[in-house]
């Protein structure tokens, strides 16, 4: 039997107007290459109608802090009150539309629009315009304040935002997803997590979704990271990912659905003898193991772990993925063009030289492993410039009874499933019809 | 920690890294600050070899000749690419490349298995290198200060980074080892496509 003759015309989603584009097995190309598709998912998707990632509460780390960062294409400011409380104002003047901060961060109390003056509080209020009684006498500033995000919400530092007034609260919308992003802010010892490095900002010439695709995937990493497992056998010891090549079908590890186009991969159960003896190794991990073990004997192992990833790949529709230790955004700039956004991360609770260690691990993977994942991506663009052949395959693990539903919703499957490719795009199909819940 | 006092069992640091530890990063700094500073004019054969030492690296890595760089480098050697141009703290913060003898090896090792998706087809560079000022260091090393433009062009697109890279180099009887190259790249901490070319 051929791949072609697998598939099958049932739309994934009945009565949406996408029901000939994204089917149980299949989803059309120009999901991925049709520019007048972006510009509708990347006002809907991205915030229209679904939350969405903006920031890391430890990047806005004190009153009158502010972040400038993207809602979709939206230029926002992310701020904070002189009470600490978190404010999204759309970084655009209310006068004539000019940015009022080209500042990537920073403390301010007010911003001034560089254009014409026109100021405003960072909570949004217009305070003064320059000459006003050029608007006449009954001029009312509290009429102009910037445009804000209707609803900013946390969930324990994770900051989201939305315009849609009926979406459910983060929680809610997290759902069984929340187990996941505990595990992984508990796993520092006072569940104390924080973004303080430069960020990687790496970008491809291909569609956001690939990104998304691939997060999940665990069909790939034997393939697509073939020269880094290849690395990594070099002085003969075969390390960290070694194990997606050995009978992935039906290994240990799994992979789950968890609602709402949120996934996550475990790969907790392959790593046998504990995280830090798996990882490959990073400059100056034998004396730093050395040392570790001389001085807190009786957390060693745990220190030693929590200096290398998660391993879990969580991903957070529509644009957070958590892969290891890093918080990674999804930022769309057009329909062939991302930029993916890296943050490496650092906890408390732990002496520093973890977290030293910490950023060495956590260098490895974007230098020998992620390039080539979207080196991939770029030649799957490419690949889909041929018109006449119209599809993109998600039907692994389709037919094969590998899925088990628990009660809380979630599907657990294997590692090499495309089920989150298939629970995705139900979600991403809701937010294009326009659902408010 | 210097590499005549790493025990035996670590002695290669091709495979082990021992040596990384806190006077390491110390050294970084100490790099770091030197290299932000105003350096008196250097005697013109001191400048000269330097320069020539440079161009001839870069050739070295125009040509994709990646062992014979390697051979270039010190057994405690850093190949360091910050995100945060200058250096940043690399104790807090990841860099592009933070390269010791051992991951460098792996760098290039990398670089040839033939596998690296990133790098099929492979990267063409050529590089200009200018702007060269040298400092001897009060440990009897020797520390360079250029600036560079690299033009890369990789499948279809051609593509310029600049910016400005700090050696320091330890007398090889009558050459020089690379002990430290920091790429510090123009635009290092915004959005790059691709970024795995040698630096």
């Amino acid at each position: 039997m051929t791949i072609g003759e697998t598939v099958s015309d049932v739309a994934l989603t009945d009565l949406s107007r996408w029901n000939d584009r994204v089917l149980e097995d299949r989803v059309h190309r120009t999901l991925y290459t049709d520019p007048a598709v972006f510009e509708e998912e990347i006002v809907k998707v991205f915030g229209g109608q679904s939350w969405v990632y903006l920031a890391h509460e430890s990047q806005l780390p004190k009153p009158h802090s502010y972040l400038s960062v993207r809602m979709g294409q939206r230029p926002l400011l992310l701020t904070r009150d002189r009470n600490g409380a978190l404010h999204g104002i759309f970084n655009r003047c209310s006068h004539r539309g000019a940015t009022i901060c080209r500042d990537e961060a920073g403390v301010a109390k007010s911003f001034q629009c560089p254009y014409h003056g026109w100021t405003f509080r960072n909570t949004g209020e217009l305070v003064g315009a320059p000459w006003p009684e050029g608007y006449g006498m009954d001029f009312d500033k509290s009429q102009f304040g910037l445009r804000k995000v209707n609803r900013i919400e946390t969930y324990r530092g994770f900051i989201f935002g939305t315009l849609n007034e009926g979406a459910p609260s983060v929680p809610d919308w997290l759902g069984p997803a929340t187990t996941w992003l505990d595990y992984w802010i508990d796993r520092a010892p006072n569940g104390e997590v924080f973004v303080r490095s430069a960020a990687y900002r790496m970008g491809y010439r291909g569609n956001w979704k690939l990104a998304y695709d691939n997060a999940g995937d665990g069909y790939h990493p034997s393939f697509s990271h073939r020269s880094l497992l290849e690395m990594a056998s070099r002085m003969g010891e075969s390390k960290d990912m070694s194990y997606f090549g050995r009978t992935p079908d039906d290994g240990p590890m799994r992979s789950y659905s968890l609602g709402n186009g949120h996934s996550v991969i475990d790969q907790r159960s392959a790593h046998e003898g504990g995280f830090w003896v798996n990882q490959r190794p990073q400059p100056g991990r034998e004396r730093f193991e050395e040392e570790i073990r001389a001085t807190y004997p009786e957390r060693a192992d745990e220190l030693l772990d929590l200096c290398v990833g998660a391993q879990i790949n969580l991903s957070i529709f529509p644009n957070l993925l958590i892969i290891g230790n890093q918080i990674q955004v999804i930022e769309p700039l057009a329909v062939n063009r991302t930029q993916l956004t890296w943050h490496a991360t650092s906890i408390g609770g732990v002496p520093e030289e973890v977290n030293t260690v910490r950023m060495r691990t956590q260098e490895d993977f974007p230098a020998f492993g992620e390039p080539d994942d979207q080196a991939n991506f770029e030649e799957v663009q490419r690949g889909l410039d041929v018109v006449e052949e119209e599809w993109i395959l998600m039907n692994r693990g389709l037919g094969t009874g590998w899925q088990s539903a628990a009660e809380d919703g979630v599907v657990s499957t294997a590692v090499t499933d495309e089920l989150h490719m298939r629970s995705y795009y139900a979600e991403w199909i809701k937010r294009m019809d326009g659902a408010q819940a | 920690m210097s590499t005549s006092s790493i025990p035996a069992q670590y002695a290669d640091t091709s495979s082990f890294s021992y040596h990384v530890d806190a006077a390491f990063y110390d050294r970084l700094d100490h790099y770091r600050d030197s290299f932000g500073e105003d350096w008196p004019s250097p005697e013109a054969a001191t400048l000269a070899q330097a320069t020539a030492f440079l161009v001839r690296e870069a050739r070295l890595v125009d040509e994709g000749r990646f062992n014979d760089w390697l051979d270039l480098f010190t057994d405690d050697c850093l190949y360091w690419v910050p995100v945060t141009s200058g250096g940043g703290e690399p104790r807090t913060e990841v860099s592009h490349a933070f390269d010791d003898r051992r991951r460098l090896t792996d760098r290039v090792y990398w670089l040839r298995t033939g596998l690296a998706y990133s790098q099929i087809p492979a990267s063409r560079t050529v590089r200009i290198v200018g702007n060269v000022e040298v400092l001897e260091d009060a440990g009897g090393d020797t520390l360079v200060r250029s600036n560079f433009i690299i033009s890369e062009f990789r499948a279809g697109v051609t593509k310029t980074y600049s910016g400005w890279y700090g050696h320091v180099l330890t007398r090889d009887g009558d050459g020089w080892k690379i002990r430290l190259k920091q790429a510090n790249l123009l635009d290092s901490e915004q959005y790059h496509e691709n970024l795995t070319i040698v630096f």
